[in-house]
């Protein structure tokens, strides 16, 4: 067989028989064997996927590679993109995810949408039909480049094997700079039987491709009359988004709150960019954000967004966001900047930089008091706490959702080696009110696409990027049934490090929240039934607990901890608990429900779950 | 609502047309007109596209994060020359037909075919212009219409951010070119 470019570790024999050198040259590579090394190249060493006829190629050259590239075989595509997902969010690096043509391929539209809202890094790889049968719907063959040209970066149909080296390069080059995003390549059956030498010097070809980046300079104008507005701000806020997580720059966010004495809110995608303990951390903002944090966002007169896109669940009605401020807006896309809601000054910049140049340009100028704005915000808060809806009570049954949350932070104080992977509906926004978030990259959920079943792939994708750290997912049994067929890969990769807390309501929750509130209790789609989840997790191998009272959580979560090897535990809670505050869609942030109106229903509540 | 005239240079790859109409229609921009064809560089295309928006900044912030998208200027408001051609052929009496010949060349439209029972004439001028000429033939037997679109060409120096990159302008000055890009 021919030798692997790639070092010696990789030239040994193997059960399975390399393909047949049909050329002498050393240097010849099928184009499958070519997509190995350049994901090499790229430092990806772990990929999520599923085999299928036009990708074939593809696996049969990856055994050659297995001690560098480590294939974890997933249940569903959808599975293997939030695992790349939640690889990727984990560690910021690329996360890589493989399909077949047709529906493998279809099946990864959902985690590409997902990665596209949430900005995160993902090359995802789909076999596609031999070139000859391009367009003439043949078997399994869909035209992926052109469902995902409007839910990617860019994308690729590589059907001449030569250009694979500079197609990698250019997908794994844009998919990690700038606001980073994904990337898909298309890789056509006979382009990866296809034998040449690879011309691993091609350059890339990239002319219309300019992200920002950690290295460019920051418009120090832009930057001066950022430090004027903060500098003459009687209540000015900071707003921390995905883009400081992303860019590596809580440091930086903290010594700047700390040298400016400005109070933080931190966005979905910001939670853990400032300790949740810290004198100027206030929480979250937006449609389930606290009384204090949306107030005050009312009543500032500077706010400093960085990395965050406003998102519509942040500002509400936007013409009505932060009506008395002046906006200074850092985002590393330019096109962020005044989308949605006007910007006094925009700084397009990598929000570490950004951060580091206003603190040297507000050094420069005395500062205007504002001790008084703070202890404004912090009287609100306490005005509102214990918990602003969720009221403190004696720990008896029934089971309450912020019961688990509670204690959860018990088994969490005093310990640096967890994730929380949250999915989406109501437990999504409790474990964003209650959890005590304190570090980057510790709280990943699906935020923008609002994508249910993301957690439990994607808590696999981050189990396997950091084994130091154990995973829990919180999901909802809504979301928790669209993908628990993963917990069969969890088994047969011997993850240890994934515990699941099912918060079981038998209820699509959010949407009945939604019908009760706005709907006269009309429960129509929402009552849920399930599988014994626990049951369902022994069926599998692991280990399941059943929690029905309020006593046992502390033991329930303290025994998965303690327990070598993934375990399920289904917290049956009370049914229709709901998540408050609560800004209703499109209305102002200030304007919050605190508690369900006493308003009649006028469709009687839907039977109870079986 | 105001249109407003891009002129955008792209690579010339398969499916950068698709990349543009499927953003500006994801985004909700209306197309009033687009023009698209290779450049005076190999591997290069320009584009000239108008669109109804109030504000187009957005439409050339968006249209400049695709990657295959190399510059994008909104030359509404610069010094630019505007053009457009269309095709017309009118059906009418073989004396109306005669009449018509006159009444258009005044108009500066040529005759490209003349037969007893149709005339066909192309105008090239300013998009207002070209508008009324055809408001002028509508009532004449107006049969058919073909129009190209906007085309739109900055006077003076060429901007930096619509100039094709160096390698592919290298490229095109040197001995046989490479068809890679272009295909």
């Amino acid at each position: 067989m021919s030798p692997i470019a790639t070092g010696s570790t990789d030239n040994r024999t193997t059960a399975h028989p390399a393909p047949p050198a049909r050329d002498a040259s050393p240097a010849t590579r099928t184009g499958a064997q070519v997509m190995c090394e350049a994901l090499i190249r790229e430092n990806a060493s772990v990929m999520f996927g599923i085999p299928g006829g036009c990708i074939m190629p593809f696996y049969h050259a990856m055994w050659e590679y297995r001690e560098k590239l480590r294939h974890v075989l997933c249940r569903h595509e959808q599975g293997a993109g939030h695992a790349a997902e939640g690889y990727a969010r984990a560690t910021g690096q690329v996360g890589v995810c493989i399909g077949t043509s047709g529906p493998g391929a279809t099946n990864l539209v959902t985690p590409i949408a997902d990665a596209w809202m949430d900005g995160t890094p993902l090359v995802a790889i789909t076999g596609q039909v031999p070139s000859a049968l391009l367009g003439t719907d043949a078997f399994q063959e869909t035209d992926i480049t052109g469902i995902t040209v409007p839910i990617t970066k860019h994308n690729f149909l590589v059907s001449d094997p030569t250009e694979l080296p500079r197609v990698f390069r250019e997908a794994f080059h844009i998919a990690r700079s700038g606001r980073p995003g994904p990337v898909l390549i298309d890789i056509t059956k006979d382009a990866q039987l296809a034998r040449f030498v690879p011309d691993w010097d091609a350059p890339m070809d990239l002319p219309g491709y300019r992200p920002t980046t950690p290295r460019d300079e920051v418009d120090q104008r832009a930057i001066r009359a950022a430090a004027q507005l903060l500098q003459s701000a009687r209540r000015p806020v900071i707003l921390a988004g995905n883009g400081v997580i992303q860019a590596g720059a809580t440091r930086e966010l903290r010594a700047f709150a700390e040298q400016t004495g400005i109070p933080v809110i931190t966005t979905l995608h910001g939670l853990g960019a400032m300790p949740h303990d810290h004198p100027l951390a206030l929480g979250m903002p937006g449609m389930h954000g606290w009384v204090h944090v949306n107030r005050a966002i009312q009543a500032c007169d500077v706010l400093l967004n960085i990395g965050s896109r406003f998102d519509d669940r942040v500002t509400g009605k936007a013409s009505t966001f932060a009506p008395n401020a002046r906006i200074i807006h850092i985002d590393i896309d330019v096109a962020e900047i005044g989308k949605l809601v006007r910007t006094d000054v925009g700084i397009v910049a990598d929000a570490r930089l950004a951060l580091r140049a206003l603190a040297v340009a507000v050094a420069v100028g005395s500062v205007a008091p504002r001790q008084g704005w703070l202890h404004e915000i912090l009287a609100m808060r306490d005005e509102h706490q214990p918990r602003q809806g969720y009221t403190r009570r004696e720990r008896t049954a029934p089971l309450m959702p912020h019961d688990v949350f509670d204690a959860m932070n018990d088994a969490f104080r005093g310990r640096s080696d967890w994730r929380v992977v949250s999915d989406v509906g109501q437990h999504q926004m409790w474990a964003a009110q209650l959890l005590d978030w304190s570090r980057p990259r510790t709280h990943i959920t699906s935020g923008g696409a609002g994508t249910m079943g993301f957690s439990l792939p994607a808590a696999m994708g981050a189990a396997i990027a950091d084994p130091e750290k154990t995973v829990w997912v919180v999901v909802g049994d809504g979301g928790f049934q669209m993908t628990s067929c993963e917990l069969a890969t969890i088994a047969q990769e011997g993850l240890t490090n994934v515990k699941v807390a099912v918060i079981n309501n038998g209820y699509l929750g959010m949407v009945r929240q939604w019908q009760q509130l706005f709907e006269g209790k009309r429960y129509s789609g929402t009552p849920l039934t399930g599988p014994d989840f626990a049951k369902l997790a022994e069926a599998h191998g692991l280990r399941g607990i059943r929690v029905e009272d309020a006593a046992d959580t502390h033991a329930a979560i303290a025994a998965a901890w303690a327990h070598d090897g993934c375990v399920v535990i289904d917290f049956r809670v009370e049914r229709e608990a709901n998540v408050f505050p609560m800004v209703p869609a499109g209305r102002a942030i200030g304007d919050m429900m605190m508690a369900a109106p006493a308003a009649a229903s006028v469709v009687p509540s839907s039977p109870t779950k079986v | 609502m105001a249109q407003h005239t891009l002129i955008a240079l792209l690579q010339d790859r398969a499916g950068v047309l698709h990349r543009t109409v499927t953003l500006l229609r994801r985004r909700g921009f209306n197309i009033a007109s687009l023009a698209v064809g290779r450049s005076e560089v190999p591997g290069i295309s320009r584009m000239t596209l108008v669109v109804d928006a109030t504000d187009a900044s957005q439409v050339v912030m968006q249209l400049d994060r695709l990657v295959e998208v190399i510059g994008v200027t909104d030359v509404t408001n610069e010094r630019a020359v505007q053009r457009e051609t269309a095709l017309a052929k009118i059906v009418s009496s073989p004396k109306r037909l005669a009449e018509l010949v006159d009444i258009v060349a005044g108009h500066g439209a040529r005759v490209l075919d003349l037969t007893e029972e149709e005339l066909i004439v192309q105008i090239t001028d300013t998009p207002e212009r070209v508008e009324e000429f055809i408001t002028l033939i509508r009532p004449e037997g107006l049969a058919e219409l073909m129009r190209t679109g906007r085309l739109a060409m900055m006077r003076g120096r060429t901007p930096a951010k619509l100039e094709a990159p160096a390698h592919y302008r290298a490229q095109a000055d040197g001995a046989p070119h490479d068809e890679e890009a272009a295909a």
